[in-house]
């Protein structure tokens, strides 16, 4: 019973004071952006990654990954009471929830999403336990060609699944690769790409980046959102759902913690499409599927489940492969980092109690969520009264210290506010900044297995095709494209017939 | 020929531009190296090269395809909040927090909807509160509070 050993392990590590206390910091943060709208768990997490410099490494990551798990319970709360989505993920969640409330059900909608989060919490963190030694085990085999080819998968199958045009992400994850290059090169020690400013030496700092393009650019589009968001605070009575209820949601928790625990370990997955993908779900197998928007509670308890089940095991490629299916890993990987940990299969064997510390606090996080939120639901949407414009200088001022702090150097607070521009017209012009992030870490590490590869293959760029493992990724990822190019092209075609009609 | 998606042509274009500025680049002052030694060159120029081309797919498909329109760009918000993390970064060295998060506070609330003085005034005097317990006090950094010529910051 190795599994339980190293479960004892993690639980060691989690319910040690100074772990307990993290973890209710970084789940009452997610908590807390997952109520405010405009702010995002990306954002939060990469305005706390400096100050994770003086932690050690497990607090760190217990801390961050809090705030996602976390952001999750928080998006429903105002989801179901104030019809807002506080996270993209629980944007299917106004759909039937708010329709409760507004049918009075407010709290069994609640409860639902709280208990259905919790069980797929520990669903999820049972999934990780078993799910990431194997894994990491066969990453362990891996040589730069296979590496270099999942890369190549992983990025392909993130923008696939990611909203948007095909193209156009591809294109944001060649854009973000290439800036991974800005900096001196390891093999060679010329310095590319710098023009001769010595702050660009080391590179362009990941967290500068994340923060511009997800925090200031996103401060600027809200900015652009007139109006004060109506809000309307209703005593929320009578929490526990009816029998009824039970009996109607049970099933959907199920099916919402697998299909999300099989999207989030998905490369581009994790809760966003976990909760769209369970929405879908419950309306087709449901018997009623046309009381779905009217206030259904399979179409609360499926999403909630999902996206907190999606967002948990999102966790297994970033923990056993080093690679970041979506930006929030992207950012635990740039923790990593931070830490001077490299991040891969070898981190299971070589930091046990961080590895295992993880996965135990997520478990304890998800309880505190549960034990802390029902109570706790009327201060945060009390919270949502406070206006954006008090909301957006402080966030700004947290930026800017956090960037600051970095290096104590003035230039990173530039590059933040440029990148803050660039995507800016990014938003503009439908170009997802995402996919950037997810180019823009792995871009130093293909390089590296790229040139690895050839050295071993002499040259031949067939290597990638011949080795089995390398090709099946290969394979993997030009199916995908393919699949996916079918019907984007079908139906723009079918825009354009329409047009000249 | 007519561009009938504004989106695609100008991101396209932005594409386009941002490959071939990597490529050129690239080229003119690095190593190429060969497959088998890579120079500091050769992977910028395979990605450079296929940004713009990519790029290249973009733009052309906004000739063919019909698209949204670019919206509106409020310029306003945009370049106050940049102006005042770029004031904030520059103002900390010669002048302290206490002036560089005024900077911050007061330029970034000109780019919202309402300014009111009176809130805004006391926006600023939490946040410089909590900066400094948490961040000096609290985490350590070393920030200076005063502006340079103050000799003796009496806050610290």
């Amino acid at each position: 019973m190795e599994i339980l050993s190293n479960l004892w392990l993690g639980f060691q590590v989690a319910v040690s004071p100074i772990n307990l206390f993290y973890c209710l910091i970084g789940v009452l943060l997610g908590t807390l952006i997952g109520v405010l709208p405009g702010i995002g768990p990306i954002a939060t997490i990469a305005m706390l990654l400096p100050i994770t410099f003086n932690l050690n490494p497990v607090a760190a990551l217990i801390m961050l990954a809090g705030i996602y798990y976390g952001a999750q319970y928080g998006g429903s709360t105002t989801a179901i009471l104030v019809n807002i989505p506080g996270e993209s993920s629980s944007v299917v969640t106004c759909l039937d929830g708010y329709q409760m409330a507004r049918q009075g059900r407010a709290g069994p909608a609640l409860a639902v999403a709280a208990l259905g989060s919790f069980f797929a919490g520990c669903a999820a963190t049972l999934i990780i336990a078993v799910a990431a030694p194997p894994l990491a085990e066969v990453a362990l085999k891996f040589g730069p060609s296979e590496y270099f080819s999942l890369m190549v998968f992983g990025l392909i199958a993130a923008t696939v699944l990611a909203h948007g045009s095909l193209i156009k992400a591809i294109a944001m994850v060649v854009f973000g690769l290439l800036l991974g290059i800005v900096g001196t090169d390891v093999n060679s020690g010329v310095l590319r790409f710098a023009f001769n400013i010595p702050e660009l030496s080391d590179g362009i700092g990941f967290v500068i980046v994340a923060m511009g393009m997800f925090g200031t650019a996103e401060i600027v589009a809200n900015l652009e959102l007139k109006g004060d968001r109506e809000i309307f605070t209703k005593k929320v009575t009578n929490l526990w759902p009816t029998k009824d209820d039970f009996m109607r949601s049970w099933p959907a928790v199920l099916r919402g913690t697998a299909l999300g625990s099989f999207l989030g370990i998905l490369p581009g997955g994790g809760a966003l499409l976990a909760s769209f993908g369970a929405y879908t779900l419950e309306k087709k197998v449901s018997r009623h599927p046309e009381q779905f928007g009217k206030g259904a509670i399979e179409g609360v308890a499926g999403p909630e489940s999902a996206n907190n089940a999606g967002a948990q095991t999102s966790f297994i490629p970033m923990l056993t492969l080093g690679i970041p299916s979506n930006a929030v890993m992207a950012l635990m990987i740039g923790a990593l980092m931070i830490q001077g940990i490299a991040p891969g299969p070898q981190v299971m064997n070589e930091k046990p109690q961080l590895f295992w510390g993880l996965i135990a606090s997520m478990w304890v996080g998800n309880l505190m969520l549960v034990v802390l939120n029902l109570p706790l639901i009327g201060m945060w949407v009390k919270l949502l009264t406070v206006p954006y414009r008090y909301l957006y200088p402080s966030i700004l001022v947290f930026m800017a210290i956090g960037v600051f702090s970095l290096s104590n150097n003035a230039f990173d607070v530039l590059i933040m506010a440029v990148f803050g521009i660039v995507g800016y017209v990014c938003v503009k012009l439908e170009c997802e900044p995402a996919p950037m992030i997810l180019g823009f870490i792995l871009g130093p590490l293909m390089e590296e297995n790229l040139r690895r590869a050839m050295l071993l293959s002499r040259g031949d760029p067939t290597v990638f095709l011949t080795k089995p493992i390398s090709a099946g990724f290969i394979i993997a990822a030009t199916i995908l494209l393919i699949v996916v190019a079918l019907p984007a092209i079908r139906k723009k075609r079918e825009e354009v017939f329409v047009e000249e009609a | 020929m007519k561009i009938k998606s504004p989106k695609d042509f100008w991101s396209g274009l932005m594409f386009i531009v941002t490959g071939l500025f990597f490529l050129i680049w690239a080229v003119i002052h690095y190593n190429m190296g060969t497959a088998v030694r890579m120079g500091p060159a050769y992977f910028p120029v395979l990605l450079g090269g296929l940004l713009a081309a990519l790029g290249l797919i973009i733009f052309i498909s906004a000739f063919a395809l019909q698209g949204p329109k670019v919206p509106q760009f409020h310029f306003r918000p945009l370049i106050l909040i940049s102006v005042g993390c770029v004031l904030y970064g520059y103002l900390m060295k010669p002048l302290g927090l206490i002036v560089a998060t005024a900077a911050l506070v007061f330029v970034s609330a000109f780019g919202g909807h309402e300014f009111k003085w009176r809130e805004v005034v006391i926006l600023y005097a939490i946040l410089m509160l909590f900066s400094w317990l948490v961040f000096v006090r609290g985490l350590t950094l070393p920030f200076p509070m005063c502006p340079d010529f103050v000799a003796n910051c009496p806050i610290r």
